[in-house]
């Protein structure tokens, strides 16, 4: 069956509660602070939002239900998404259906997660059962030596070097100088990314995000919803979603996004890689790196060339991730899956402030979650055009 | 050569590596406490998994351990320079590795020295200082006692001091001579009953390292004495104490050699285990040489519980108990308890006793290779292993044998 467009689905009200590379609040804190953003950004008070999509790692004992309770909601559709990076694909997918058919008018999509010096260690702890009992034991607890383990052979098979995936976090802290928000503040060079401290090679650190406390969200609805109530949005036109893709290759070298790349152009109606800007899910800049030839940017054989002859930054030629993206904004938690999508509905919608991509029409975001044991199982992506 | 210890500086506190595991994953421990290599195997289409799942990937049958091919090839390695666990952190860098087993599932490995993306690997399931099976790549025939992060897994008895604390047992004298052999630092070896002539006390002196020391494990105060002297300096205990005293309910002596029995066997393994224990878990982390194991010398009639050898086997069954005490309390040093069933041996008090037994040298062998290893369940004795094979295959049919006087 051919699937349907998300025809008259739009996506407004972009927020961010400004991250804290740690924060004494808990995660519920955080999703408050969201939705009074969000409130505040829509003029629709939060208790008329009525739908409520929330991913979080660190909302226990709560789930979304609780929540609709502690911040006055009485939702008629409630969605749980602790499914990590993936999970702003996902929430829109769905919110995007649910008001489509009517079930609800606005979703409140938010992802919020909070961070203490502990709490990072103690996450890994509990992360999944395959990580618990073959992945942590090993002291590669934490995805740092799971990504080494991919990146290695990654760019083994496409000829990558350090050098080339440099280029990619070097434009991104280039793009969050631009960005208040983004906790990243002093510029970073090519030989700095080169000659930082390696933490599990071929990753160094500045390879690595940086965990943080905060939160990201907006509303999805339908156009008329959004023109009633006079709020500036993008429309939503094509969606892709894969969790586990390739269960039987040995080793990641590419991801969930490759097996339904050409349903996501296709719905979008364009031809591969004819976006004005994309956000990567950037934990780990060589994922990035596998996204831009899993979308289909350039093979991944071209990658090396394909790195090289672009400019990353918020006025080049492919401006990619922005914000600056988790790599020099933050990790927020689950957030990390939402900063693209978010971001991308800043630049549509005009409102991006310094690091506003001149002309931008129509934008790509993707996601990526939860290394379970030895690959990311989710993989998403999202293209969003102005109205 | 063992390089003294400066006593100004503080002893490194013991940490483990992560020990979460599902209760599946724990099945992993039992084969690699005896060192077999088995893997999750589905019991419907045959094809092995890894990590341990709850049902088969792709039939979803239920799985069970099987022993599976160990080869395997080295897709990507690195070492991990800045580890999230403080075990870990304070042992980096760590080698691990991402592996394509032979017989079908990747893995995460502890990985072994000088071993690079594409070349074949020996895979082994160890237990780790947490007490919990992980899987270990090596290459074939690769020398592994210099590397670290090997020496973490096993109880080499090289440079480390060792405690045998029954100088009369029929292994005691060529266990002192595998130790010294294997590199043992010093072998401090009790004497119960010092005053009593011990035959082989000259050949123990001709040991390099050997020293004799008075210690009866029936006595609160021996056992103290000695703890006071040595109980920091021992790295490996190996309790030998024994009073083998064949007979059933009814032999004239029964409840007289019961009670000695227990007193030498459950109570003597607990007197040790209140004092040298918590000395020895306090010291799992004390340098590269710090305390590792201890060894319980049981028989296999504390498990298979044989009428002939009614209070014998009884008081080794309460030992065996005690020692599942003791090994929690070790385990929270990181210091493992291996357990060592054998069958019965070349003594006096078995000569009635149809062969095969167990000769004292291929006991202390097996107990030292046990150390390399790292084991946590060493079988010794033809005798042994059936019996326990018999065991766990129908045990109504092994108690009826043993009634009949069928070994």
């Amino acid at each position: 069956m051919a699937r349907q467009g998300y025809d008259g689905v739009v996506l407004a009200a972009p927020v961010t509660v400004p991250y804290a590379r740690f924060s004494t609040r808990p995660a519920q804190w955080w999703v408050g602070k969201a939705l009074a953003a969000l409130a505040e950004a829509s003029g629709i008070a939060h208790r008329d939002f009525d739908g409520f999509s929330l991913a979080s790692f660190s909302m226990a004992p709560d789930s979304a239900i609780g929540l609709t309770q502690h911040f006055g909601l009485s939702p008629r559709f409630l969605d749980f998404l602790p499914l990590g990076g993936v999970a702003g694909v996902a929430s829109i997918r769905r919110a995007a259906r649910i008001v489509q058919a009517g079930d609800a008018d606005v979703v409140a999509c938010i992802a919020a997660d909070t961070n203490a010096p502990q709490s990072f260690r103690q996450s890994l702890e509990n992360f999944s059962r395959f990580s618990q009992d073959a992945v942590y034991p090993y002291g590669a607890g934490g995805p740092n030596v799971s990504f080494a383990l991919i990146a290695q052979a990654y760019m083994a098979e496409t000829g990558l070097t350090r050098a080339d995936i440099g280029q990619l976090a070097v434009a991104q802290r280039a793009n969050a100088l631009k960005n208040p928000n983004a906790l990243m503040k002093k510029p970073l060079s090519l030989d700095e990314y080169l000659n930082s401290r390696p933490i599990a090679p071929p990753i160094h650190l500045f390879d690595c995000v940086m965990p943080c406390a905060g939160a990201e969200g907006f509303l999805v609805m339908r156009e008329e919803t959004a023109k009633a109530q006079g709020l500036p949005f993008v429309r939503l036109t094509a969606a892709i979603e894969r969790h586990n893709g390739y269960p039987d290759d040995p080793v990641m070298l590419r991801g969930g996004w490759q097996r339904d790349v050409a349903d996501l152009w296709a719905m979008a109606g364009v031809a591969p890689g004819t976006v004005d800007l994309v956000q990567t899910y950037d934990d780990y800049p060589v994922i990035s790196a596998m996204q831009l030839a899993d979308l289909g940017f350039c093979t991944a054989k071209g990658l090396p060339e394909f790195l090289n002859s672009h400019d990353f930054t918020t006025t080049g030629d492919l401006p990619h991730n922005t914000s600056g993206g988790q790599l020099s904004a933050g990790q927020a938690g689950c957030a990390g899956g939402h900063i693209g999508l978010v971001e991308n509905i800043r630049q549509l919608t005009g409102t991006a402030g310094a690091r506003q991509v001149k002309g931008a029409r129509r934008a790509l975001a993707m996601g990526f979650g939860m290394i379970n044991f030895d690959r990311g199982l989710g993989s998403g992506a999202v293209v969003l055009e102005a109205a | 050569m063992r390089i003294k210890k400066n006593p100004v500086l503080r002893t490194r506190r013991p940490l483990l590596p992560p020990g979460a595991r599902s209760r599946a994953a724990h099945l992993l421990a039992a084969a690699a406490g005896q060192g077999r290599f088995d893997l999750p195997c589905c019991t419907g289409c045959g094809r092995f998994a890894w990590p341990m799942p709850e049902l088969c990937a792709a039939c979803l049958s239920e799985v069970a351990l099987k022993p599976a091919p160990t080869g395997a090839t080295v897709i990507s390695a690195t070492t991990a320079e800045v580890p999230a666990d403080s075990y870990f952190r304070e042992r980096a860098p760590w080698r691990v590795g991402l592996v394509q087993m032979d017989c079908g599932p990747q893995a995460v490995v502890h990985l072994g020295p000088d071993c690079a993306p594409g070349d074949k690997v020996a895979l082994s399931l160890m237990l780790d200082r947490a007490g919990q099976a992980v899987l270990f790549a090596a290459k074939k025939g690769q020398a592994m006692t210099a590397d670290p992060q090997w020496h973490e897994m096993t109880a080499n008895p090289r440079d480390r001091r060792v405690l045998i604390t029954d100088a009369r047992h029929v292994a005691a004298l060529p266990l002192a001579c595998a130790l010294a052999k294997a590199g043992a630092a010093a072998i401090l070896v009790g004497v119960p009953e010092d005053w009593k002539p011990l035959p082989t006390r000259e050949a123990f002196a001709a040991i390099p390292g050997v020293s004799l020391l008075p210690l009866d494990v029936i006595s609160d105060r021996s056992v103290e004495d000695l703890a006071r002297d040595i109980g920091g300096k021992v790295e490996i205990l190996i309790n030998t104490a024994d009073l083998p005293r064949p007979g059933g309910l009814g032999a004239p002596a029964a409840a007289a050699e019961a009670r000695q029995a227990m007193e030498v066997v459950a109570f003597g393994l607990m007197r040790l285990a209140r004092v040298f224990g918590p000395a020895m878990a306090g010291r799992g982390a004390d340098g590269d040489k710090g305390a590792v194991a201890w060894v319980n010398v049981a028989s296999v009639f504390g498990r298979v519980h044989a009428p002939g050898l009614a209070g014998y086997g009884a008081a080794h069954a309460a030992a065996l108990a005690y020692g599942q005490a003791l090994r929690a309390d070790l385990a929270q040093g990181g210091v493992r308890l291996m357990t060592v069933l054998s069958g019965p041996t070349e003594d006096d008090w078995f000569q009635t006793f149809p062969q095969p037994k167990v000769g004292g040298s291929a006991l202390a062998n097996a107990i030292v290779s046990g150390l390399m290893k790292g084991l946590e369940e060493v079988v010794v004795g033809d005798l042994a292993r059936d019996l326990l094979d018999r065991l766990a295959e129908n045990p109504k049919a092994v108690e009826r044998e043993l009634a009949q006087g069928r070994f």
